[in-house]
């Protein structure tokens, strides 16, 4: 069993002859939280789509819970909880029934999905919101029913794309702490994507994305090396803009 | 096994609840054959002088001739207007999750297929029991014969959908797909005319009309509602079909599809 959650290496990708990412490679270990930041453009989405085989390349590789993603990509989406940057919930739908649409997609049924549903609901601590439509939502709410859906099938690494995009500050900080809980309660690997530096820890993972290449890996604490994060990051996009 | 039959269940569900929900799609979609059936055809027919053709062994009234056409028509639009909204779907991310499960690529997107026949299947029937409330019935047991050859032409027609979808950025816009899908497709087939009578004014139209698989699948539906089997066309709708699924899958494949052409921010 590989200690790594998730382990990218050298993987380039471009649109064309625009080259998005050049040779990212970076790993995290089982039951971290890594944090990806970057600003907007640096590369994140086109990165996610990687990850989630929304889209292939043919340079570098990608490893999810020690499978290969390029050669069993099947195996390696089974293990993952994927939250999109935008929002993919049918809207006419309550919150339950969006849950259980997912969980048929992922070939689960009958009372085994009844059971993951509540206990999904439950940790996000959306009980009370499973029969409310998801349009009646506010959108918060629709981003935690999202992350309790990505759980459902007990995934072991969860992708997140922005997650907190649009949302209030308390929001903002609940479904960080939210996502936090999780990873330290369930070794959970998260890999989180984001341009708001304030949603890092200083015991986080982080990896800075400029431009299609990782400026920095390391615990966020290390990475300041006693400044604040955000004036670390800033001081080095600027610096290669 | 048993998870293929979940998802394929649960997609076919959403796509019906989700059309159920859209009221203002039904009565769209069954507005428009019936403008075809009630008026286009009052003036029409009596301008268009129809033989005893098979699968008719007498004279039919021009509205008889055109309904196989409509039904058609049905699935057509629905082909089309499902594979918009795929791309609708693509953008509002629920095809991303439909994508990102452990699921084989070509079940689930059949099985979206399967979603959207089913409802071009009850708007078929919506469609027969009004035209039969005018008057214009067909045999009996051709309303039931006709179930499995509207499953393959609904197939068929959706995977044409599917196809374009998945390979034509520009069909976005429903006027496109009017303008070189919908109109070509329904005009030149054997919808609201028999072949003969295009063999009649131009042999090379003719021609065209004849590989059109939606003459195919018409002629297919013609024949089962009225009791026969017309297999050349059941075949050639299911040539087609697996022909629009392969040029779907292609599409869909991530290592040359349009997730790749497509640019994404952040």
């Amino acid at each position: 069993m590989s200690v790594f959650g998730l382990k990218l290496e050298h993987l380039s990708f471009g649109y064309g002859a625009d080259p998005v990412l050049k040779d990212v490679s970076f790993t995290v270990e089982r039951g971290n939280f890594c944090a990806l930041l970057g600003p907007n453009g640096a590369g994140k989405t086109s990165l996610f789509s990687l990850l989630t085989r929304l889209a292939t390349t043919s340079t570098g590789r990608i490893e999810i819970a020690g499978i290969d993603l390029g050669t069993s990509p099947r195996a390696a989406l089974a293990r993952m909880g994927i939250v999109f940057q935008q929002m993919t919930l049918d809207l006419d739908l309550t919150v339950r029934r969006n849950l259980s649409y997912y969980a048929a997609l992922r070939g689960l049924s009958g009372r085994d999905a009844e059971r993951r549903i509540d206990a999904a609901l439950e940790r996000l601590e959306l009980g009370e919101k499973s029969s409310v439509r998801a349009r009646d939502l506010n959108g918060g709410h629709r981003r935690r029913t999202e992350i309790a859906r990505c759980l459902l099938h007990d995934p072991e690494i969860l992708l997140l794309d922005e997650p907190t995009v649009g949302l209030d500050p308390a929001s903002r900080a609940a479904i960080t702490d939210h996502v936090h809980r999780l990873c330290a309660d369930e070794a959970l690997t998260v890999l989180w994507a984001t341009h708001l530096v304030d949603e890092v820890r200083a015991e986080d993972d982080l990896v800075i994305l400029h431009r299609g290449g990782v400026l920095a890996h390391d615990t966020a604490r290390r990475i300041a090396g006693g400044q604040t994060v955000e004036k670390v990051f800033l001081d080095m996009t600027a610096v290669t803009s | 096994m048993k998870a293929y039959l979940v998802a394929l269940r649960a997609i076919v569900e959403r796509e019906v609840l989700r059309f159920v929900a859209q009221r203002g799609r039904f009565v769209s979609a069954l507005v428009r054959p019936l403008v075809w059936l009630l008026v286009f055809a009052a003036g029409f027919g009596s301008a268009l002088g129809l033989s005893i053709i098979p699968p008719y062994n007498t004279y039919v009234t021009y509205e008889v001739y055109i309904v196989p056409g409509l039904c058609g028509m049905v699935q057509l639009f629905n082909g089309m207007q499902s594979s918009l909204s795929l791309v609708y779907d693509r953008e509002m991310g629920s095809m991303r999750l439909l994508l990102t499960s452990p699921l084989p690529r070509w079940w689930l997107l059949f099985s979206k297929l399967a979603g959207g026949t089913a409802v071009s299947i009850l708007q078929v029937y919506a469609f027969l029991a009004i035209a039969a409330a005018f008057g214009i019935v067909m045999p009996p047991a051709g309303y039931l014969l006709v179930l499995p050859v509207l499953c393959l032409t609904g197939l068929m027609l959706g995977a044409l959908g599917l196809a374009l979808s998945a390979t034509i950025r520009q069909l976005e816009n429903f006027a496109g797909v009017m303008n070189f899908v919908i109109f070509p497709a329904f005009f030149l087939s054997s919808a609201l005319y028999p072949l003969w009578k295009m063999a009649e004014s131009s042999t090379l139209l003719y021609r065209i009309c004849a590989v059109n698989p939606f003459t195919h699948a018409v002629e297919a539906i013609r024949f089962a509602l009225h009791g026969q089997a017309n297999l050349p066309a059941i075949g050639w709708t299911l040539v087609a079909f697996v022909l629009f699924l392969g040029l779907a899958l292609l599409g869909y494949d991530p290592t040359r599809g349009i997730s790749r052409k497509r640019s994404a921010g952040g």
